[in-house]
């Protein structure tokens, strides 16, 4: 998308600031949450934009920022193939289990 | 009021009940879930989740089309809330109080954090950021033609919150149950963040029309100005649209133009009375037989050619836009010079203390 030299205003072709991605604790006792992703130059100011786009209306108590290059995903294509080994130890899950009658506190 | 396809529930919460609905509407969908995975026919999966009400995510196979077309109303989407900080930020430096003031710059910040939350939803379909805001600059891609009109009064300023962010919202609901999950997810943060802006304009116009005639002239002669052009944000006559049918099929278009427009008239008439101005229709009436308002359709000759780039402002908007991206060059310099010396420094100091 560079082949028109004016009037976009690009600095030179410098390299786009890094995507990292946003997680954020909504109150005390809660996980991180994904909350979307961010363009900047290092990891400080990835979390003070994160802050700023982000938390605007107190929507968290901590922010993770994390570079999106870092994270490994497993693929959609293989999904099946990938979780299988789960689909069949239903035996993993307690409602698998007959729990006689008059047992309790199981 | 917002909706036919769930129950509305009183005025007030409507908006806020609806983003909410396809909140939970989305939650549902994923509870669902769906075995299996795109396997040996991709395009039959991505037909059965379509049909499904099931979300498409990013990693998923999608017809190019598909993709073609979120890519650029996304885009289009994200650079009308990078356009649109200019109308309103044109008032900051005078508007009437510290506390109104306050309001408009959270007002502008939110539209810069939804145009940055709809790049990175973008940016999800493989096109990068620095690209689309490449095009917007170049005049290759669009922005909405309601920012391509001036603000002349403080009035305007409650008038677009209150028509401009209303006809967005009226636009925006519906996209929360759009197919593309990231930006079904973006629309559901962004359509809560808008209902104050639609409140804040309507409170300022609420106090114009109760003040001073001047100001309540001030308030008349600003809806008298943006009415047509707020009808026809919703787009061409369903008779002229392009990409509305297919777009309709996919899930990512809900309702059509028209029927969008007519709802937005019919919120917007009671609105008009409780502030006390006149909506500036003379045929403005209520049809029994179609319970709906009647009304006058926008000048959609002049839509296309504020689209065109002949509006009141288009070339302003775009040499500010231009130069404050200019302007903003040494800034994102800095700041990549400045983590890379970071970098080379933390590099320098492992390496120390592996020799040491």
């Amino acid at each position: 998308m560079s082949t028109h030299s004016e009037p976009t205003g690009q600095s030179g072709g410098a390299p786009p600031a890094p995507l990292w991605e946003v997680f954020v604790r909504a109150r005390r006792g809660l996980a991180h949450t994904h909350v979307g992703s961010l363009h900047a130059a290092d990891a400080e100011l990835a979390l003070r934009n994160a802050r700023d786009l982000y938390t605007r209306r107190q929507e968290g108590v901590s922010i993770w920022v994390l570079p999106t290059a870092a994270i490994t995903a497993s693929s959609p294509d293989e999904k099946d193939a990938f979780f299988d080994p789960a689909a069949d130890k239903v035996y993993r899950h307690p409602t698998f289990y007959e729990v006689p009658e008059g047992a309790a506190h199981l | 009021m917002y909706g036919n396809d769930f129950p509305a529930d009183d005025t007030s919460g409507g908006l806020l009940g609806e983003v909410e609905a396809a909140e939970t509407a989305l939650r549902e969908a994923a509870e669902r879930g769906r075995r299996g995975a795109a396997g040996v026919n991709p395009a039959a999966y991505f037909a059965e989740v379509i049909a499904a009400d099931q979300k498409v995510e990013p990693r998923d196979w999608m017809p190019e089309a598909y993709r073609a077309t979120l890519i650029r109303q996304i885009a289009q989407h994200a650079h009308s809330e990078i356009i649109g900080m200019q109308p309103e930020g044109n008032w900051i430096t005078r508007a009437p109080s510290l506390r109104r003031k306050a309001i408009l710059l959270a007002k502008v910040q939110d539209e810069a954090g939804h145009g940055l939350y709809l790049y990175a939803a973008a940016e999800t379909l493989g096109v990068s950021r620095d690209e689309l805001v490449d095009l917007l600059l170049a005049g290759r891609q669009k922005y909405s033609s309601i920012f391509n009109y001036p603000t002349l009064s403080w009035a305007d300023m409650g008038t677009i919150g209150w028509l401009v962010d209303g006809a967005a919202i009226v636009n925006q609901v519906p996209l929360c149950r759009c197919s593309y999950g990231p930006y079904a997810r973006a629309m559901i943060r962004i359509c809560k963040e808008e209902s104050f802006h639609q409140r804040q304009g309507y409170e300022i116009l609420h106090t114009l029309a109760h003040g001073t005639p001047a100001q309540r002239e001030m308030a008349q002669d600003s809806v008298n100005r943006w009415w047509y052009p707020s009808l026809a944000m919703f787009g061409p006559p369903d008779t002229d649209s392009t990409h509305s049918a297919q777009s309709m099929d996919w899930k990512i278009k809900r309702f059509s133009n028209d029927e969008l427009r007519q709802r937005f008239v019919d919120m917007c008439v009671g609105q008009a009375e409780v502030l006390g101005l006149a909506l500036p229709d003379p045929a403005l009436c209520w049809n029994e037989e179609r319970g709906a308002y009647d009304f006058t359709q926008p000048d959609y000759g002049e839509l296309m050619q504020v689209i065109k780039g002949a509006g009141p402002c288009n070339r302003q908007r775009m040499e500010h836009r231009r130069r404050a991206h200019r302007e903003g060059a040494w800034v994102r310099a800095a700041a990549a010079a400045y983590a890379a010396k970071q970098a080379n420094q933390k590099e320098q100091a492992n390496q120390k203390e592996k020799a040491a």
